[in-house]
């Protein structure tokens, strides 16, 4: 059946991916704000609540890894836990076999996990939808089982695991490691989503969202496809690498069990809830991510599993389009009731609409 | 009077589309809309099959199909040839023409007319059992008024029949069409950006410009009326 | 050679619930459009509900149709609960609907029933068929289902006008519309034959693998690699697919070296990867043509 490209990327993305990228000075005012707030934060907050909040952007930022793939790219992925793990694991293995200092492990992170996300993207040139799953979900599935094998248990210290230490804050800030880690978390969120938001505003990104909602045409206007498609691959695993480098900090150990499938699968939860195609929705999934699971444990253990997935529902009845489309609808209906408003004044006063 | 809109209205989400559009359709006859592209030609067709959100009065035999499910509309006996022709690409060509008389039950005339369609289109005939998918646009258009004429209807909906087939095709079909008018007096409302051929076509012609009529008239009338011509049919 | 024949056997076994999962998979996806995600909770709440009725003293053939029928049901109940108001929301949307299911079906089950694994009854007995070693009778029988399966779904989706339309709601649901098909129902009826179908699965697995919340996890799996190997749209291909996923696991887990139980399911995966590399439809499956 014909579609549009239009309807295509609002079926796929919600009403978000369509819209120009454009920024008015609300926005910048929003984002300094927020900046603002969370860079004080740490300074009020406990150490256990400042830890989640690290948690928080961390996965954040994995999300945002899996949105510039599936969200932008629109390449399906049941596999970016595995690059989440694997990146955790170069910085594990950097830090405790080769004595690399901390900031150093995450490029290497973000390297290999560039390295190996563009070979996967070569195959993947060839799989559609359903099978590109299939190929994402065996990645997903191999990595606990590769770093389990006992084949390559020197490296990866097998089923133990390796333990990583929390980096130290530099001498010269009086704060304590969790409150580095945050900040030194928070500094990377914010260049890499302003990598990201650059990605999509640039020629690149709307190749890529191009070839996203209508490959044919895209290929007819002279878009390099195939080179496209695997460096989305690429730079998509390079965020959720660098991502889980900050987690292995988190941690402070990284083990195979860590990154499993349901990892995976809670990303992508994560990215349709925050709203695809939105880069802050990818906070929101994080939060989600982080909370709702301990949430569920809470109301009920014995059915931890069912509230989530009622939560789940919940959310996804209420917000189809993820948080960042309801919040755009929401923006859009008062900004009519606004107008509206402003409108029916100005019958009232006389004036001249 | 068969079909009988007055006042229609239709919307997308919030942008409205069609504004206060009136016609009429008696049995038998052979009406076309015409009007550039995004005139809201198409749309009209939608609004009549319950596609798009309406507001405003359509009555068919008398009675108001206004936000009627499309399925219980196709009941009524109203054949929608779609924009892009819709066949069901994964299916069999005979699949796509059984499916047309879905809503019938008298299984042996249904392959009867099976068999009468392709005495109107032997080309369908050879390509029975190929996927439908793989016919030309040609074929598929033909499929596609195949499917619509199993239904046995009483009102054919055309949309943009002519697009994208050489002009002998073009021909072929729309002999084949008022063949099918004389044999079985189904009324036909046709949408077309080909303006000469519809004008040829049909009797009555409505002309649609930015969702609203701006002008109506015998298809011989306007088709003589040169001004009319080339202010709003481009030649 | 022996172990070879051996292996063969083993995995041909083990195929043959692969290849009954694989089946309802491609079914679902013939009637939906959809792959199935939550398929394999299904499937296991079924069972446990079978287990029930048994536990309460119906006899087993009388548990299995009030347990098909009741299924039906549920799926076509989950349809319009669940994934028809998503119906206009952006497709993954759906995708969160499908994984919800599964987390409330599986932590479900297991609140209601307890983690313990249960045995369930084969109505097939469990004596090696005619004195072979290589497959005893609930295997045959479980094959003899699920080519008898096979057989009646075939007749009903090619020579049924229900099972047309269903298909044909399935694949362009506007233009069935247009035709006079009811869509929502269509889809409906869909999810209760798949509910039908998996729990049929479910009650033929559970004697061999044994009645837990998570029995399905992994042959879930295989499942779905078997269901995709033999191509989407062909339920022959499904089953052989199924049966091709049981040797190949069995043989890589013996034959390579290093590889052992660990990675057996890798391997199986890497090798379902590499043949879509070559045969992106799969083995058998109808590549849809799309003309521009």
């Amino acid at each position: 059946m014909t579609t549009t490209p239009q309807e295509h990327a609002v079926r796929f993305a919600g009403a978000g991916a369509v819209r120009r990228l454009a920024w008015p000075s609300t926005r910048y005012c929003l984002i300094g704000s927020a900046v603002a707030i969370a860079a004080v934060l740490p300074l009020t907050c406990q150490s256990f609540v400042i830890f989640q909040l690290t948690e928080v952007m961390i996965y954040g930022l994995a999300i945002l890894g899996l949105n510039l793939l599936t969200g932008f790219g629109g390449q399906f992925s049941l596999g970016h836990g595995a690059f989440f793990g694997l990146g955790a694991y170069v910085t594990a293995i950097l830090m405790q076999h080769y004595d690399v200092a901390y900031y150093w492990t995450l490029p290497a992170a973000g390297g290999i996990c560039f390295v190996v996300g563009t070979l996967f993207g070569l195959p993947a040139l060839r799989l559609q939808g359903l099978y590109l799953a299939l190929a994402t979900f065996a990645l997903a599935v191999a990595l606990p089982q590769l770093l389990k094998f006992h084949g390559l248990e020197g490296w990866t210290g097998g089923v133990q695991g390796i333990v990583v230490d929390q980096p130290d804050a530099p001498d010269f800030l009086p704060i304590d490691p969790d409150q580095w880690l945050y900040y030194f978390t928070l500094a990377v969120l914010l260049v890499m989503f302003a990598g990201a938001a650059n990605l999509v505003k640039s020629r690149t990104g709307r190749a890529i969202m191009a070839i996203r909602d209508h490959p044919i045409a895209a290929a007819a206007m002279g878009i390099n496809a195939p080179l496209y498609k695997t460096l989305t691959f690429g730079v998509s695993a390079f965020f959720t690498g660098v991502a889980g480098a900050l987690g292995a900090f988190a941690a402070q150990f990284v083990a195979p069990d860590s990154f499993t499938l349901f990892l995976s699968i809670s990303f992508l939860v994560g990215l349709i809830l925050g709203g695809m195609g939105s880069l802050p929705g990818c906070l929101f999934g994080g939060l989600f991510v982080l909370y709702v699971p301990n949430i569920a444990q809470t109301v009920s253990r014995g059915l931890a599993g069912a509230i989530y997935g009622v939560i789940m529902l919940l959310v996804i009845f209420v917000m189809p389009s993820g948080a960042a489309g309801f919040t755009r609808i929401a923006w859009a209906h008062l900004s009519r009731w606004r107008s509206r408003r402003t409108q029916v004044n100005n019958l009232i006063e006389g004036r001249t609409p | 009077m068969m079909l009988d809109v007055t006042g229609l209205g239709a919307f997308y989400g919030e942008q409205q589309a069609l504004f206060a559009v009136g016609f009429e359709l008696d049995a038998g006859q052979v009406r076309t809309l015409l009007g550039a592209n995004g005139a809201g030609k198409t749309t009209v067709l939608r609004a009549l099959c319950g596609m798009v959100r309406t507001a405003g009065d359509i009555r068919f035999d008398g009675k108001s199909i206004n936000g009627w499910a499309t399925e219980d509309i196709v009941r009524l006996g109203v054949a929608h040839v779609p924009e892009g022709r819709g066949t069901f690409v994964r299916l069999t060509v005979e699949e796509n023409l059984q499916l047309g008389a879905m809503t019938r039950r008298d299984h042996a005339a249904i392959a009867a007319d099976i068999e009468r369609i392709y005495d109107h289109f032997p080309r369908l005939k050879e390509r029975r059992t190929q996927q439908a998918g793989l016919l030309s646009g040609g074929e598929q258009q033909m499929l596609a008024v195949g499917r619509a004429l199993m239904l046995r209807p009483r009102l054919m909906l055309l949309d943009e029949p002519s697009f994208g087939l050489a002009p002998l095709i073009v021909e072929e079909l729309f002999g084949i069409l008022r063949e099918v008018n004389r044999e079985t007096g189904v009324a036909m409302l046709i949408v077309e950006q080909n303006a000469a051929l519809a004008l040829e076509f049909a009797e009555y012609a409505y002309l649609l410009e930015t969702g609203r009529i701006v002008m109506n008239g015998p298809a011989a009338t306007i088709a003589a009326d040169e001004g009319v011509r080339r202010a709003y049919l481009g030649y | 050679m022996q172990l070879l024949l051996q292996q063969v056997m083993a995995g041909l076994a083990n195929g043959a619930i692969y290849a009954c999962v694989a089946l309802s998979v491609v079914m679902i996806f013939l009637a939906i459009d959809h792959l199935n995600f939550a398929q394999g909770e299904m499937a296991t709440f079924s069972t446990f509900i079978a287990w029930q009725f048994i536990h309460w003293g119906l006899p087993y053939w009388v548990a299995f149709i009030a347990v098909v029928a009741v299924s039906f049901i549920g799926g076509i109940a989950i349809e319009r609960v669940l994934f028809k108001p998503l119906h206009h929301a952006p497709i993954l949307a759906s995708l969160v609907g499908f994984i919800a299911l599964f987390s409330i079906l599986n932590s479900g089950d297991g609140y209601i029933w307890d983690y313990t694994i249960k045995s369930f009854p084969t109505p097939f007995g469990n004596k090696p068929l005619f004195g072979s070693v290589l497959i005893d009778t609930h295997e045959a029988g479980m094959i003899g289902v699920t080519a008898m399966m096979l057989g009646l779904i075939y007749l009903f989706f090619r020579g049924t006008r229900l099972g047309l339309a269903m298909r044909a709601a399935a694949a362009n649901p506007e233009s069935a519309r247009l035709v006079g098909i009811r869509v929502g129902w269509m889809t409906a009826l869909g999810w209760g034959l798949a509910a039908a179908i998996g729990a049929v699965g479910g009650m033929l697995i559970a004697p061999v693998v044994f009645l837990e919340p998570n029995m399905m996890f992994g042959v879930l799996l295989y499942g779905f690699a078997g269901a995709v190997l033999g191509g989407l749209t062909s339920p022959a291909g499904a089953v052989i697919g199924g049966f091709a996923v049981g040797v190949i696991e069995n043989l890589a887990g013996t034959f390579i070296p290093y590889v052992g139980r660990d990675l057996k399911l890798t391997i199986a995966l890497v090798v379902i990867v590499a043949v879509l590399m070559v045969r992106p439809s799969g083995i058998f499956g109808r590549a849809v043509v799309s003309r521009v």
